[in-house]
């Protein structure tokens, strides 16, 4: 993006500047985005489940922010955020929570099902941890391809008790894959509270059973995310094997826009958003120089116009028609021409 | 050369790794061992250990992996050591697999190939001895196949690989040593999607498929010497998408049908081609369409039991005589 006013003066590259910048510009984007969302389902216009990651946008640009083009990614359902920072269009993934011919599935699923492989994203599906055993078969390729890439896998603590994950956890350490975990630990798997889903406080301790590094980072804090991906995407890039970081974080809304999340204690929810990421961010971009209040003016300015043309773009866009529902199902037969061995 | 149906599907991969270094093979005991069964034989020393890759008792990593490097462009072969267990990779076939290109909006491919080894008549009992096909033929998104020769376990194999689509071959484990065929050098597929008549008749069709080809043929010619009946056979080779033409055709040829497979009766096969058949060829029809398939139950240890259980040249036989009659 380029630079708003207000922005420090620095004797430091200016590309670092930027990059402080647009991570703020994600966080907001995805908040806005996803509020944005928030509303639209109870205005009736976008249909169907819509599952919140208000409360966790830190782990997403934080995660993917450092990661290349040739990455492969397979976010969970509450990452719409993941689409974002890979750069696909905000429209099309408007138009997908629309149900719109433009959307990423062309109306065939719902929310984020619909991925997009031009971007490295692979649409999962609701059977939460099975997009896992998937990652690491992107993994396996790179490595058998000697590609530089990393196939990231994200996922609840509440898959975390699937065999899915078991399974592709073992694997990927038996193999050194290159394979980055990130666990998205919010506490609760719709309803049902952390003790009741595991017997131990970390997922993280698991990585070690499977003989890789697990590591535990506050998932608000942005810059705590961005630090561990400083420390172990380099060395998973050059073979290391595989990792997993568990960000603990929190959920704002419920399991979806239709859950009240009763369940939960007020002051937990009071308590978690006191360490909202966004004000924690913008507190360092202070204190780095930056004169906060312009800036997020002017973010929010921008990420409001980035939403609002995404809305217009779907809302203007077809519906698909209904023969279409029997469309896509099948690749026309026949492999590409091999490459000789 | 001379070969048995399990060399036969060995003979398919060495040659699809050769052509297409992008094929791959991934399973329980596929590598040092050469698969339970043998299929693999010899592919860890011509492909190497990258490329023949033994895995821990996984079906769903299995698959799942599958799916991620298929998605990248790769075309995994994945080996289910018994069809039996299928059943843990479920998900990974029937909602990563075969919805990954519909919810992507056409934008993604998934081609992958899961070797399931399947069928009874071995003494496997309960857990070695299943035909979990119809579990997958109502899966929009894939495609199945099931051969019945030992060419066809070469051809179907190959077109399988080259799918850019899931499909799940059925290889039939009773078949593996008992069948041999003369197949011709050099490279050749079978069509997905076209079934075969494997003889022509002209009084009652047999529509059959994988394990009880072989015993509709025995049968077939036993009343044709003992009764005088022409009877034809087709062997339906895919069972995702079904060959609708061919039934139709032998249907509307003969006008007596006889379903016989050795899945189960309820829900197998039998029920969707006798359904194609009354609803578009009904005016033709000179009997009911009859179905001889396992009895619903599971697939029992103790030999009477078993062959009690199951489809045999013998039950054919009766059952064409039965609707032969009508």
């Amino acid at each position: 993006m380029s630079q708003p006013e207000g922005a420090r003066a620095s004797a430091e590259p200016a590309a670092r500047v930027e990059q402080e910048l647009q991570l703020y510009y994600w966080m907001k984007l995805i908040r806005a985005f996803e509020d944005r969302v928030s509303r639209l389902h109870r205005q009736n216009k976008v249909l169907g489940g819509v599952y919140s990651g208000a409360g966790q946008e830190a782990i997403i640009a934080g995660t993917c922010a450092p990661l290349s083009e040739g990455d492969f990614v397979a976010p969970l359902h509450r990452d719409l955020g993941v689409f974002l920072v890979r750069g696909v269009d905000p429209g099309r993934l408007m138009a997908q929570l629309m149900g719109k011919e433009t959307g990423l599935s062309r109306g065939k699923d719902s929310f984020l099902h619909g991925g997009d492989m031009k971007h490295g994203i692979f649409g999962s599906t609701s059977m939460l941890g099975s997009s896992l055993p998937i990652a690491v078969g992107a993994a396996l390729k790179f490595k058998m391809k000697r590609e530089k890439n990393i196939a990231v896998a994200f996922f609840g603590e509440g898959a975390s008790s699937r065999g899915d994950v078991h399974e592709a956890m073992n694997f990927a350490g038996v193999h050194k894959l290159p394979v980055l975990f990130v666990c998205e630990n919010n506490r609760y798997a719709y309803s049902t509270p952390l003790e009741k889903q595991m017997a131990i406080e970390d997922v993280a301790d698991r990585a070690q059973a499977y003989g890789f590094r697990g590591h535990v980072v506050s998932g608000n804090d942005l810059l705590a995310v961005l630090d561990m991906m400083e420390r172990v995407v380099p060395r998973m890039r050059q073979g290391d094997g595989p990792s997993l970081i568990e960000c603990k974080t929190y959920r704002y809304r419920g399991h979806s826009e239709h859950d009240a999340a009763l369940y939960r204690d007020k002051e937990e929810l009071i308590e978690w958003q006191s360490r909202d990421p966004i004000p924690l961010y913008e507190l360092f971009l202070e204190k780095k120089g930056h004169d906060i209040k312009r800036v997020r003016e002017q973010v929010d300015e921008r990420t409001q116009k980035v939403v609002q043309e995404a809305v217009d773009f779907a809302e203007q866009s077809p519906l698909p028609k209904p023969e279409e529902a029997l469309e896509d199902l099948l690749a026309p037969s026949g492999s590409p021409a091999p490459k000789a061995k | 050369m001379e070969m048995t149906y399990v060399k036969a599907i060995n003979s398919a991969l060495f040659e699809e790794m050769r052509r297409d270094e992008n094929v791959f093979v991934m399973g329980e005991d596929v590598a040092e061992l050469g698969g339970a069964f043998k299929a693999t034989e010899g592919l860890l020393q011509a492909y190497g250990e990258e490329r023949v890759i033994d895995t821990p008792i996984s079906e769903a990593l299995i698959v799942g992996a599958g799916i991620g490097a298929a998605v990248l462009g790769m075309r995994p072969v994945l080996e289910m050591q018994f069809a039996d267990f299928i059943s843990c990779a479920f998900d990974q076939i029937v909602n990563s697999a075969a919805t990954l290109r519909y919810r992507h909006g056409g934008r993604a491919e998934c081609p992958i190939v899961v070797r399931a080894p399947s069928g009874a008549g071995i003494h496997g009992a309960l857990f070695h001895s299943q035909n979990p096909e119809a579990w997958f033929t109502r899966v929009p998104g894939l495609k199945v196949v099931a051969p019945a020769t030992v060419y066809d376990a070469k051809g179907l194999l190959k077109s399988a690989i080259r799918d850019n689509n899931p499909v799940i071959y059925f290889e039939h484990k009773r078949l593996y040593r008992s069948i041999k065929e003369d197949l011709p050098e050099g490279d050749f597929t079978v069509p997905i999607g076209v079934a075969e008549v494997r003889k022509e008749g002209s009084d009652l069709s047999l529509i059959t498929y994988g394990g009880t080809l072989g015993q509709s043929l025995d049968a077939a010619r036993i009343v044709e010497k003992e009764d005088g009946l022409s009877v034809e056979v087709v062997d339906l080779r895919t069972l995702l998408p079904l060959d609708r033409d061919a039934i139709l055709a032998t249907a509307r040829k003969t006008g007596k049908i006889l379903v016989v497979h050795e899945d189960r009766l309820t829900g197998g096969i039998g029920g969707e081609v006798a359904a194609i058949i009354g609803e578009h060829a009904f005016e033709y029809l000179d009997g009911p369409v009859r179905r001889l398939a396992a009895l619903d139950t599971h697939t029992a240890f103790s030999p009477p039991m078993e062959e009690f259980i199951l489809p045999s040249t013998n039950k054919i036989v009766g059952a064409i005589r039965s609707l032969a009659a009508y």
